[in-house]
């Protein structure tokens, strides 16, 4: 085929474009172009599980950041007159209290805004280090590559809770932010092999290329290229880690290593529940739905997010 | 199959050695067997001084990691620091109970995973389809501790109510029973329904995802064109191949699992592995810790090795010679 010929070619395909477009407008209809974002963004609000799901958690978390002016009674305070109470809209023990009559709504938001504020710290720090490290062992591979994933091999064949539980009984934990960074420091080996696979894939495409052949430097790459290529995946995996973070908390703080009194966490109020879980069963049962309802929210909007993150999947 | 085995035998044995450095060197940076003990009131300075010399603490980290070692491999475990008690018999009782549990209720999970994956695939967005993705959903966002709770607050209230013994939610065997057998199930059931609960939870979706996909794919289509019968295109085409990823999710989950069992056997006080631990971690015995870190490392080894041998029974273009 001749320069000619493809040029002409060209303007007929670009003719034919137009006229579609054209035809279109006759009809009415509006073409826009959106960027990937703004698909993600629409396929997210239009994913009613997953929004419905994002509402119910704002309301949690923001009721859990105002606890102080929320809650009717302080988490510590006994209200004596109504010890071991069931749940009752009368005196506003709307969760019920324990056998000293500190009121359980209260703790339980307390409580809650102790794990979800760990649970952030945990998703950030997470976030950081596998982006960090799944992203040095995709882009430069060789031996980096090779000695950052035999190393999260390894952390693989002993059982993550048992090394949580060994540090945080020996570099003593109690505090909510020590817990969290405990978690963190451990939580990151996902992210960094699904950070590993996006760059490895990504560091072959042209664009990439091309940006190397303009002399741009290794760090503009990584951060300007290709890191925004990966932020779906990234993103996801933050927001599915905070829900895992509850969950995992929680089961340490249960078992006495994580979170300790006096700070509330939804863990501790569980395991002072447990001798008294016939009697009075309101205290091990609240906060565990508190946990529930949190965990199940994350996950319905992760999974929206990964929905709309996905290219496969079109705007209805 | 035979060199097969050996030889992913031979290479597991450079991933049981970094598995003991990591093991050693990182319980050692977290803390020493002395400062532990120290904290115990009672305990003697010549206890102390018996404790250094016979555990060799005096020498170079480098020299008590080969000590060690030789514990490991040649002393079973070697003994306990206070006390001097051998580790391995206490350990392995607790071994083969745990593996009781885990056994079982792995098997429980991947059989009904693998059930509810299939007629999920094959039903997609059907009612039965939306209700397992909520149960699963379900069991991604209980604690697993709470479930335990919940389930033995239920069996304590049905036994108050009728004042009829069906599940026990304490330990492993009642005092003289009259049928050994039953009595050990009735103790069974509910740990093993916490375990398998999560287990499910996870590994449905794997399945669910695996036959859509496979059955999906163009020998499917080839195979129902030719006029195989359905029942034999998803049985027999379709789930051979969508059992592959489901395999390597349990296999992989096997650690997972261990850490589940030690908050069922705490709640449940069952005398496996994960009280076993629990109670080391609780008085601090870091020997007992590392030779549960190390057995722990041992059985996750085998459980890939035993989904690598599985792979092949699956996929016939696996070979392994």
């Amino acid at each position: 085929m001749t320069d000619q010929q493809v040029r002409k070619d060209d303007e007929i395909a670009e003719a034919q474009t137009q006229a579609v477009i054209d035809s279109a407008h006759l009809e009415g209809l509006e073409i826009k172009s959106l960027t990937q974002w703004q698909l993600a963004r629409r396929k997210f609000f239009q994913h009613k599980l997953a929004m419905t799901s994002l509402v119910i958690l704002l309301l949690v978390f923001l009721a859990a950041l105002f606890a102080d002016f929320i809650a009717p009674y302080d988490f510590a305070e006994p209200d004596v007159p109504n010890r071991s109470s069931p749940p009752t809209f009368e005196g506003q023990h709307y969760f019920g209290t324990d056998k000293i009559g500190r009121d359980y709504f209260s703790r339980t938001l307390f409580g809650t805004r102790t794990s979800v504020y760990v649970a952030f710290i945990v998703a950030s720090v997470s976030t950081v280090i596998g982006v960090i490290i799944g992203g040095v062992a995709g882009y430069y591979g060789g031996a980096i590559d090779n000695l950052l994933m035999r190393m999260t091999d390894l952390f693989l064949t002993i059982p993550f809770l048992a090394i949580l539980l060994v540090l945080s009984a020996f570099l003593g934990a109690g505090s909510p932010v020590r817990v969290a960074f405990i978690l963190g420091f451990l939580f990151w080996t996902g992210l960094a092999r699904i950070v590993r696979g996006e760059f490895l894939s990504l560091r072959e495409k042209e664009f990439v290329e091309a940006a190397k052949v303009l002399g741009a430097s290794d760090s503009r790459i990584i951060f300007r290229h290709i890191l925004p290529n990966t932020l779906g995946p990234i993103i996801v995996n933050a927001t599915l880690t905070v829900a895992a973070a509850i969950l995992v908390e929680a089961a340490l703080s249960f078992l006495g290593f994580g979170v300790q009194p006096p700070f509330p966490a939804l863990g501790v109020l569980i395991a002072d529940g447990q001798d008294s879980l016939t009697t009075l069963w309101w205290l091990a049962t609240f906060p565990g739905l508190t946990i529930v309802l949190i965990a199940l929210c994350i996950n319905f909007v992760g999974d929206g997010l990964r929905d709309a993150f996905d290219p496969k999947q079109r705007v209805k | 199959m035979g060199t097969f085995i050996a030889r992913r035998l031979l290479y597991s044995i450079p991933v049981l050695l970094a598995a003991t450095i990591l093991v050693f060197f990182g319980m050692t940076a977290v803390t020493d067997p002395i400062s532990q003990i120290r904290l115990q009131p009672n305990v003697s300075q010549q206890t102390i001084q018996n404790i250094i010399d016979r555990k060799h603490l005096d020498e170079p980290v480098v020299v008590q990691y080969g000590f060690w070692l030789r514990d490991v491999f040649f002393n079973q475990f070697g003994n306990t620091a206070l006390g001097d008690q051998p580790i391995w018999p206490d350990l392995s009782r607790a071994i083969g109970n745990t593996m009781q549990l885990v056994f079982i209720s792995e098997l429980i999970a991947v059989v009904l995973a693998v059930v509810l994956g299939v007629f999920s695939a094959k039903k997609q967005y059907s009612f039965f389809d939306y209700a397992t993705t909520t149960i699963s959903f379900f069991g991604f966002s209980v604690p697993i501790f709470w479930f335990a709770l919940i389930l033995q607050a239920l069996a304590t209230w049905f036994f108050l109510e009728t004042g009829f013994r069906l599940f026990y939610t304490f330990g492993q065997s009642s005092f003289a029973p009259e049928n050994a057998f039953i009595d050990r199930i009735q103790h069974m059931v509910l740990p093993i329904v916490t375990l398998s609960y999560v287990s499910i939870a996870t590994y449905s979706r794997y399945q669910r995802a695996s036959m859509l996909e496979v059955l999906h794919s163009d020998y499917v289509r080839t195979a129902r064109a030719k006029g195989v019968k359905e029942r034999v295109v998803t049985m027999k085409h379709a789930l051979r191949n969508a059992l592959i990823p489901v395999v390597t999710i349990a296999a992989l989950s096997f650690g997972a699992v261990l850490g589940g069992a030690v908050i069922t056997e705490t709640i449940f006080a069952w005398p496996g592995m994960g009280k076993f631990f629990i109670d080391a971690l609780i008085r601090g015995e870091v020997y007992t810790l590392m030779a549960w870190l190390m057995v722990t490392a041992v059985a996750v080894i085998l459980a890939n090795l035993v989904a690598d041998i599985v792979y092949g029974w699956l996929d016939p273009r696996i070979r392994y010679d």
